[in-house]
Formats: C-alpha cells, sequence, structure tokens
C-alpha cells in the first residue's frame, strides 16, 4: 500500500516536471509575442516611458508580476536536474578522480568538477580537509573550491534562460578560468606550510564511496533537492525579483551607465568592492543583474558583481579561516578578485 | 541498545536530521542514545565531507542530505 503510494508519488514528480517544462517553454515563447504590448500587463517590459509615478508603478508592477512565474518554474526546473546530476558526483567520487592528480591537469579536472558537485558553503571546510588529507594537492583542491561556488549551476541557467546562451557561455567559460589559473596560481606557491597545523594531522577515513543507486532514488534525489532548496530559497528569489523591479521602475534608464558602465575605469572595481560583502544566493542575484543591465550598466562591470557576490563571500571566509592561515587567505581572496576584475575589464572593452 | 550520532557543525539541516532519527527510532520502539558530533575533527575521522551525517552504531549510513523518517527507519532495523 505504502510502495504504491510512492510510486505514484513519483510519477506525480515527473508529471509535474514535464508540465514545468511545457510550461517554462510556453512562458519563453510567449515573452516575444507579447512584447509589442497586446496584453500590457504580462508583456514585460518596456522601459517606463512616461516619469508619472503612476507609469513607474505599472512599470515596476509589470516586472514582478512577469519575472515571479517564470524564475520560480526555471528554478524547480534546474534544481530538479542538479539534485539528478549530484547523484553521480558525490564528493567521495571526485575526490577519488582528482587524487595525486598532477597541476594544470588536475586543475581543469577540479574546476570541471567543482561545477557537477555542489555543496553548501557550510561544507567548504569538512571538503577542504577531506580533499587535502587524500593527497589532493592544494592548488587542484582550490580550483575545486573556487569553481564550486561561483559558477552555479542556478545562475548558470537563469543567466541562460533571461540573457540566452552568448553571456552563459561566457560567465561559464571566464569562471572556468578564473578558477584553474587561481588554483594553479596557488599552487606554485607552495603554500601548504600556510594550511592550519591540524588539518595535516586529521587522519580522515576513507569514507564509503556509496552503494550503488537506482534510477528510482535518483529521481527522488532530485525531488528531495526541489523540495529542500525551492522551499527555503523561493523568498529570496521574490526580494531579489522585488529590488530588480524597484530598480527598472524608478531608476531612469542609463542612471546604471554612469556607475556600472563601460566609460569609467572605476566602474568594475567598484562592483567587486559592493559585491564581495554582500552574500546572496545566485537565484537572487539574477534578476537584480537583469535590472541592472536593463538600465545601461555594462556587461563586464555586472558579470563582475555577480561573480563576487556568489563566489567570494564573507562568511565563508570566516569558515575558511578555520582551515586556512591568514596569508592563504589573503591571497586566495586576491587572486580570485583579481580575476574578476581582468574579466569585467575584458567584457567592457570587447563588447 | 543502538547509538544514533549526529554529524555536522550544528546548522538547521543537522537539527532537522536528528529529529528525524529520533522520531524513527521512537517508532520502532528501539532503545538509544542520541549523540551530536560537531566537532570538525571528529567528523573527519568519520570520513564524512558533506555534513549533515548520520551514523548508527559508528557506520554512517547517510551524508550530505536529510533522509527521511522512512529511510531512518530502514537503516535503523
Amino acid at each position: 500500500m505504502l510502495r504504491d503510494w510512492k510510486n505514484l508519488s513519483l510519477l506525480g514528480a515527473l508529471l509535474a516536471v514535464v508540465v514545468t517544462v511545457v510550461a517554462s517553454h510556453w512562458v519563453f515563447s510567449s515573452t516575444d509575442a507579447l512584447r509589442p504590448g497586446a496584453l500590457h500587463l504580462f508583456a514585460c517590459c518596456p522601459s517606463p516611458k512616461g516619469t508619472t509615478p503612476a507609469d513607474r508603478a505599472t512599470a515596476a508592477l509589470d516586472y514582478f508580476i512577469f519575472h515571479v512565474p517564470k524564475m520560480l518554474l526555471l528554478l524547480g526546473l534546474v534544481v530538479f536536474g542538479v539534485g539528478i546530476l549530484r547523484s553521480f558526483f558525490t564528493p567521495e567520487r571526485t575526490r577519488k578522480i582528482l587524487a595525486g592528480r598532477r597541476q594544470f591537469v588536475g586543475n581543469v579536472l577540479g574546476a570541471l568538477l567543482g561545477v557537477a558537485t555542489p555543496f553548501c558553503s557550510c561544507s567548504a571546510v569538512p571538503l577542504f580537509i577531506g580533499f587535502v588529507s587524500a593527497g589532493v594537492p592544494l592548488g587542484v583542491t582550490f580550483s575545486f573550491l573556487i569553481t564550486a561556488p561561483m559558477v552555479n549551476e542556478v545562475a548558470l541557467v537563469l543567466l541562460l534562460g533571461m540573457f540566452g546562451w552568448k553571456v552563459a557561455g561566457l560567465y561559464l567559460g571566464t569562471g572556468l578560468l578564473i578558477a584553474i589559473v587561481s588554483g594553479i596560481i596557488i599552487g606554485r606557491f607552495k603554500m601548504e606550510s600556510h594550511v592550519q597545523p591540524w588539518v595535516h594531522k586529521v587522519q580522515a577515513a576513507a569514507g564509503d564511496a556509496g552503494a550503488a543507486i537506482t534510477t528510482r532514488q535518483r529521481l527522488r534525489y532530485g525531488w528531495e533537492a526541489v523540495r529542500d532548496i525551492v522551499g527555503r530559497v523561493w523568498p529570496v528569489v521574490l526580494v531579489g525579483i522585488a529590488v530588480g523591479a524597484v530598480i527598472h521602475g524608478y531608476v531612469p534608464a542609463n542612471a546604471m551607465a554612469w556607475i556600472m558602465g563601460a566609460k569609467t575605469w572605476w566602474g568594475v572595481p567598484l562592483s567587486v568592492l559592493v559585491g564581495i560583502p554582500m552574500y546572496s544566493n545566485p537565484a537572487g542575484i539574477v534578476p537584480v543583474v537583469s535590472a541592472l543591465l536593463d538600465k545601461g550598466a555594462a556587461l563586464g562591470s555586472v558579470l563582475a558583481f555577480m561573480m563576487a557576490v556568489i563566489g567570494l563571500s564573507l562568511p565563508e571566509i570566516i569558515i575558511l579561516q578555520r582551515v586556512l592561515r591568514p596569508r592563504l587567505i589573503a591571497l586566495f581572496v586576491g587572486i580570485v578578485a583579481g580575476g574578476i576584475l581582468l574579466v569585467g575589464y575584458l567584457f567592457n572593452l570587447t563588447l | 541498545m543502538k547509538t544514533l550520532q549526529i554529524l555536522g557543525t550544528g546548522c538547521a539541516k543537522c537539527h532537522l536530521l536528528a529529529d528525524h532519527a529520533q522520531a524513527a527510532a521512537r517508532a520502532l520502539g528501539i532503545e538509544f542514545e542520541l549523540q551530536r558530533v560537531t566537532d570538525l575533527q571528529r567528523i573527519m575521522e568519520f570520513g564524512v565531507m558533506v555534513t549533515p551525517a548520520l551514523a548508527v552504531d559508528g557506520q554512517v549510513k547517510a551524508s550530505g542530505r536529510v533522509p527521511s523518517v522512512e529511510e531512518i527507519k530502514a537503516m535503523l532495523r
């Protein structure tokens, strides 16, 4: 009886996914159809033409109403896929792949696996110790640790949905590049002695690689991830979209061109400086980014801002202090921030 | 008598896992002792890299997620 019920709910979950795919496809394809403004409320989102308070409020409300279902649908879909992906790339398996790898190849592999092996920042420290004590080189461990938060799969798919494959590809490519290069540099500096001494003493058990799991279990992991992550993150998404909506409605067009534009030399560093102490879920930051772009911010500055918010966060740095000495932390933050700056300038200059 | 150990540095999920584990053990009516392992060094000795994790009598049964009460029941049998 209970089994039947479980099968049924699984079927329901699958059905929900199919419906979600169809619905999100419909939402996206109808975006362009509606853009000329046939159905005004949902026709997102021409910049406010008038300057009356009513126009601004309408523009903000349009933005909000249009983006909430779209973002939530997308988020659910992505998280489901990632939950299934995660069941293939457990940290134990990743560690096995990376142990004893040489520089470069190891860094590239580490960065790629960082995208596929998501973890929350509270697990950064045990992961770090687990990797280092299993013989994964420090630089390779860093390549992994840098991509995992910075190239966030949720952000990636949301970017894909909102801006198309070019911006998403730029984000993925440059994020990987920063992680690979930073890892190689940290490896070169021979900073092993700047890991807190007790880490080397830990005799981490091998941990079991996990029994073989069935497809049905994988699907259930995906569903669990949706319930867990979407259940936790949806208020953040709403706040993000609300901030985006306010920017969309009330910030004059091109106001951002001055602050975050490509013309000034300080646009990129300012974006990074503002971004580092901010800690937001990627799902919350993408709508804000979208609104900033609308207002004339340059793509490079915006990407830099987003990477700084997601990839470098104050809480993470504080947690890392338990295993890394200040100099290594400073090197880590410095190199990653430098890489982000470079990416920002590069895109501002070339696009 | 079973020893249930909750490995984790005290995040919200660790508390949820502890609740689930207790509920499962009570439902089965077995005697148990619940321990919270919050020391990072000790957690590493279990070979766990992603918290929260559940160990029964010293054996890691699940890590990186919060299994449902039903699942934990199966682990305890």
